[in-house]
């Protein structure tokens, strides 16, 4: 144990060279770390700038007064910029209503299938009766089926009770979801049966164990599932095309689309429209967006 | 010729924590050294570091006489085994253990060869095929050697390597490690939280707390001789017992007075506790140094040298209360109250006792430890 | 007394599933089955069945040169749109893999493009890709009247919807290199391996298991666009952009073919369920995790 550092080692190096060998890799490393780092930040910039240039070209847009954007020239952004296409956009079109519209319908199918969708979950993961796992087939069979395919006989089908023009035809068809009730009993999954057989011997009932402990315990599924579902009804546009006609009824999506081909002359005010529309499902979003994460890392893709 | 060597080594995160305070040691061809230390002690990110997973605040990594502080991990010729083996999920055990060759582009015939070698030395042959997603516990172990010594590196880093197997296999897997150990002679930092593992596994062991070197020993000095209170507290199970004790030096000896015990102390221990002359004192007996009764002649074995001698002493018991007992197999332990604390003492299966009961418990004396209560160093 | 208990409880538990399966059966396995029954049948304006042809509209479709245009038109789009926006999912992914300052900025971005409506991004796009005041044509220099031109406008149409859906690539391959071992990459570090060997060798082969899954849906969330060719290019020019859901929208509700447009929903159903099998048997064979 006494045995000497090798002496060629230790007697090459003096504690002063080794002093400077310190400095000098020290800084090197560090240079290098910045470097990395620099490229790293620069590139990010650039492919998220690119990412998210057509929001920006559009906000652009709709900051810049009707006639500039009629140029030859080059016009990334507004020389004057005006809120006047908000101003006019609010005015010409019934841009609140279609947003509350949008927004009913959006909320409406999200609490719809987180209810539908938790209860079946709990079912699938808790409870023991026959035929289970021909139900739990028959619920992830669905997934197969797209929409678009099914979606001239469900035309068909509600415009024959006359629901056409009306909330419940948007909400209704929507309000539950393979996925979500996939998605919940993943996470389901992950709890001990005995939770459920702990407050079974307590006497607590099967809905109360629901509201009580699962739904506290699978918040951020629960959150995962609400921002998914909120922008995609949100954001929703081939049957609301189909089953609304009138003015009141319509949801952003389609208003201002609706729009698009009125006047070509107020494409800046169109635009502002379509600014103000994708508003609040950014802001969901953004909002929501760690809920998504966490909710998606924790299940949604290993299963 | 010390293999790797570690002078003044510090590591202090970016939040300010020091991980690893000024350590130095030598490590020395061929020997197989364990950091051991509570989790939390800096062992890991000290192997971490000698890995190049970490940087090194300050201090030199040498190897082979060479500042090793600023290579990059794959060229230190180190090999690591990974606590959780970290094994390439999407590649057969054949891959994972020719990874470390194939990634240097060796020549394919040799890696061929040498991977059925390693394989076969390891006993996983008929494994090769299989993914890691289908092996044992004890397979993947074997897997993640596999690929660490097919290069013959210079240094094998392991960090907890065993944690992750049930207690039977860990056993099983020790006795392995150290008969591999021996014939590959290659030189081996394995870090434990396990002191029993540290015991039967190292010719050398380091034992660290919050980021320093408490004591480098063999083990049997490491439990004879503790150089302070947290080395003789952790190493052994159960845990030594600490009494405070008030040292009153008398003509001949030193008198301990542990609450109204009187315990006397005589000879080697009793001059050099008059020599360093703290009042205050830890009294660290072993469970397996306590004893119901008093040895009668002919009557008990001799368990511990000096043990007979020890029991022997003048005035060595302590009147105490029986709390709890637990069989452990040939022997059972003894968790007894005294003066509101609690303590431990490991007795023949056979001994009577009863729990509630008010017993004298004797001490060998002979291999009792003394710290000093200021600075907990031993005496 | 028991049993009755006993179906009670049976009961209860079947209760858990009525609104959900209520709404299956309305809207889904109803129209479903529907869609097969009028697809047998030639029907008036109103949608009604009115003369039975039975296999008829599908031979109709099948020596239709339109309709197999659609399909190939709708196979090259969901070629292009699977592959770009998963490359750009993927990247973006790679980009925010390490923790750096700014992170969270930089993971927002390229998560965003999908809280975005098709038709607000087709109304966006329409207005950069025209010939006269959009951005694209002045920044290339280039005179093309990108969503009229035959060549261009599918690719066009395409790269917006690989767009659209980089955004939820993008998170489904952070949470596949989120459960990517770290340890294995210090192993490798130790091991000697490079950076790129360690991209090829660790990192793609261990985002294998999402890829199937990712996969299979990108592939059925591309057949689905509507939206975008709707206001972009209603199928045009000439049937350039007529991929098959859009094709089914114009034969109903246009033509009023509702026979013929269940058909093709069939054929559509068909195909996503034949793809979706195909992946998960190759899953089941390629990937052992």
């Amino acid at each position: 144990m006494d045995i000497q550092l090798e002496p060629q080692a230790a007697g090459r190096m003096s504690g002063e060279e080794l002093k400077k060998l310190h400095e000098r890799m020290k800084k090197r490393e560090k240079s290098r770390r910045l470097r990395k780092l620099g490229a790293r930040f620069g590139v990010n910039l650039i492919v998220s700038v690119l990412v998210i240039l057509p929001l920006l070209y559009a906000l652009s847009i709709a900051f810049m007064p009707s006639g500039e954007l009629f140029s030859m020239e080059m016009n990334l952004l507004p020389k004057a910029p005006t809120v006047d296409n908000f101003v006019q956009a609010f005015a010409k079109i019934p841009l609140f209503r279609f947003i509350l519209n949008s927004f009913l319908v959006a909320g409406c199918i999200t609490i719809g299938q987180i209810i539908s969708c938790s209860l079946a979950a709990f079912a699938l993961s808790f409870l023991d009766f026959k035929g289970k796992n021909v139900i739990f087939m028959l619920i992830m069979a669905t997934m197969m089926v797209p929409g678009e395919a099914t979606i001239i006989s469900n035309y068909l089908t509600v415009s024959g009770w006359g629901w056409l023009n009306t909330y419940k035809v948007l909400i209704i068809p929507y309000m539950t979801s393979a996925m979500g009730i996939f998605l919940f009993r993943q996470f389901y999954l992950t709890f001990p049966k005995s939770l459920y057989e702990a407050a079974k011997i307590d006497g607590c009932p099967n809905l109360v164990f629901i509201i009580k402990i699962l739904i506290p315990l699978t918040k951020s599924a629960i959150g995962a599932m609400a921002v998914y579902t909120f922008i995609n009804a949100y954001n929703m546009y081939m049957w609301p095309l189909l089953v609304t006609g009138t003015e009141e009824m319509r949801t952003v999506q389609i208003g201002i689309s609706m729009l698009n081909s009125v006047d070509s002359q107020s494409i800046t005010m169109v635009i502002a429209g379509v600014v103000m529309v994708i508003l609040p499902s950014l802001l969901v979003f953004i909002l929501g967006q760690k809920q998504l994460i966490r909710g998606m890392f924790s299940g949604a893709v290993k299963g | 010729m010390a293999k790797l060597a570690l002078e003044n080594v510090r590591k202090i995160y970016k939040n300010g924590y020091e991980a690893v305070h000024n350590f130095s040691l030598e490590i020395e061809e061929g020997e197989f050294l364990i950091l051991v230390g509570p989790s939390g002690c800096g062992k890991s990110t000290l192997l971490r570091m000698i890995a190049g997973l970490e940087d090194i605040t300050s201090g030199e990594l040498w190897m082979d006489g060479e500042i090793g502080n600023y290579k990059e991990p794959g060229e230190r010729n180190l090999a690591m085994v990974f606590q959780n083996y970290a094994l390439y999920p999407n590649m057969s055990v054949y891959d994972n253990i020719a990874f470390s060759l194939s990634v240097r582009k060796k020549d394919k015939e040799e890696i061929d060869r040498k991977v059925h070698e390693t394989a076969k030395l390891l006993g996983i042959e008929q494994l090769l095929d299989r993914r890691p997603g289908e092996l044992s516990g004890g397979q993947k172990q074997r897997v993640a050697i596999g690929n660490a010594i097919i290069r013959n590196p210079r240094a094998l880093l392991m960090d907890e390597p065993l944690s992750n197997l049930d207690a039977k296999l860990r056993t099983q897997m020790r006795v392995e490690l150290a008969a591999l150990q021996h014939k590959m002679k290659t030189t081996t930092i394995y870090v434990t939280h396990d002191q029993t593992e540290a015991m039967t596994l190292g010719s050398r062991i380091v034992v660290m707390k919050e980021g320093e070197m408490q004591q480098v020993d063999t083990p049997a000095n490491l439990y004879d001789a503790p150089a302070n209170k947290f080395v003789a507290g952790f190493i052994g199970t159960p845990s030594m017992n600490f009494f405070e004790a008030q040292a009153v030096r008398e003509e001949e000896g030193v008198l301990l007075l542990v609450g109204e015990h009187r315990i006397r102390l005589s000879g080697e221990d009793a001059a050099r506790l008059r020599a360093h002359g703290a009042d205050k004192v830890w009294l660290g007996i072993r469970p397996e140094d306590i004893a119901v009764s008093a040895p009668q002649e002919g009557r008990q074995t001799e368990r511990r040298p000096g043990w007979k001698e020890g029991l022997l002493a003048d005035g060595n018991y302590l009147e105490v209360l029986i709390t709890d007992i637990e069989l452990l197999g040939a022997e059972k332990l003894l968790i007894f109250l005294l003066y509101g604390k609690k303590y431990v003492a490991k007795v023949p299966a056979e001994t009577q006792v009863k729990t509630g009961e008010q017993r004298r418990l004797y001490l060998n004396m002979a291999a009792a430890h003394l710290f000093d209560c200021a600075t907990e160093k031993r005496i | 007394m028991k049993t009755v208990m006993k179906m009670k409880q049976r009961l209860g538990a079947y209760l858990f599933f009525v609104p959900c399966l209520t709404i299956f059966a309305l809207f889904l396995f109803y129209p479903f089955a529907k869609t097969i029954y009028l697809s047998l049948y030639k029907t008036d304006k109103l949608g009604q069945a009115k003369l039975f042809v039975g296999l008829g509209n599908y031979a109709e479709l099948f020596t239709s040169e339109s309709f197999f245009h659609s399909l190939l038109v709708t196979f090259i789009f969901v070629a292009i749109v699977v592959s770009v926006s998963m490359l750009l999912g993927l990247i973006t992914a790679l980009l925010v893999n390490k923790n750096f300052p700014g992170i969270r900025v930089f993971s927002t971005a390229y998560a965003l493009p999908m809280a975005i409506a098709s038709s607000a991004a087709a109304l966006i796009f329409e207005i950069m890709l025209d010939p006269t005041i959009g951005i694209i044509d002045k920044v290339l220099g280039t005179d093309i009247n990108w969503l009229h031109d035959e060549r261009y406008a599918l690719v066009c149409v395409a790269l917006l919807t690989a767009w659209l859906n980089s955004g939820i690539n993008y998170l489904y391959f952070s949470a596949g290199l989120a459960n990517i071992d770290e340890a294995i990459y210090e192993r490798a570090s130790v091991d000697g391996a490079n950076e790129w060997q360690k991209f090829t060798r660790l990192t793609l082969p261990g985002l294998s298991p999402i890829l199937f899954y990712t996969v299979v849906v990108n592939i059925i969330l591309a057949f689905q666009s509507f939206g975008q060719v709707k206001i972009l290019t209603e199928g045009g020019p000439g049937e350039s952009t007529n991929l098959i859901v859009y094709s089914i929208y114009r034969d109903a509700f246009f033509n009023f073919r509702f026979g013929g447009a269940a058909a093709q929903s069939v054929v559509l159903f068909t195909m996503i369920m034949i793809l979706t099998l195909i992946m998960f048997k190759l899953e089941k064979r390629g990937v052992k995790y």
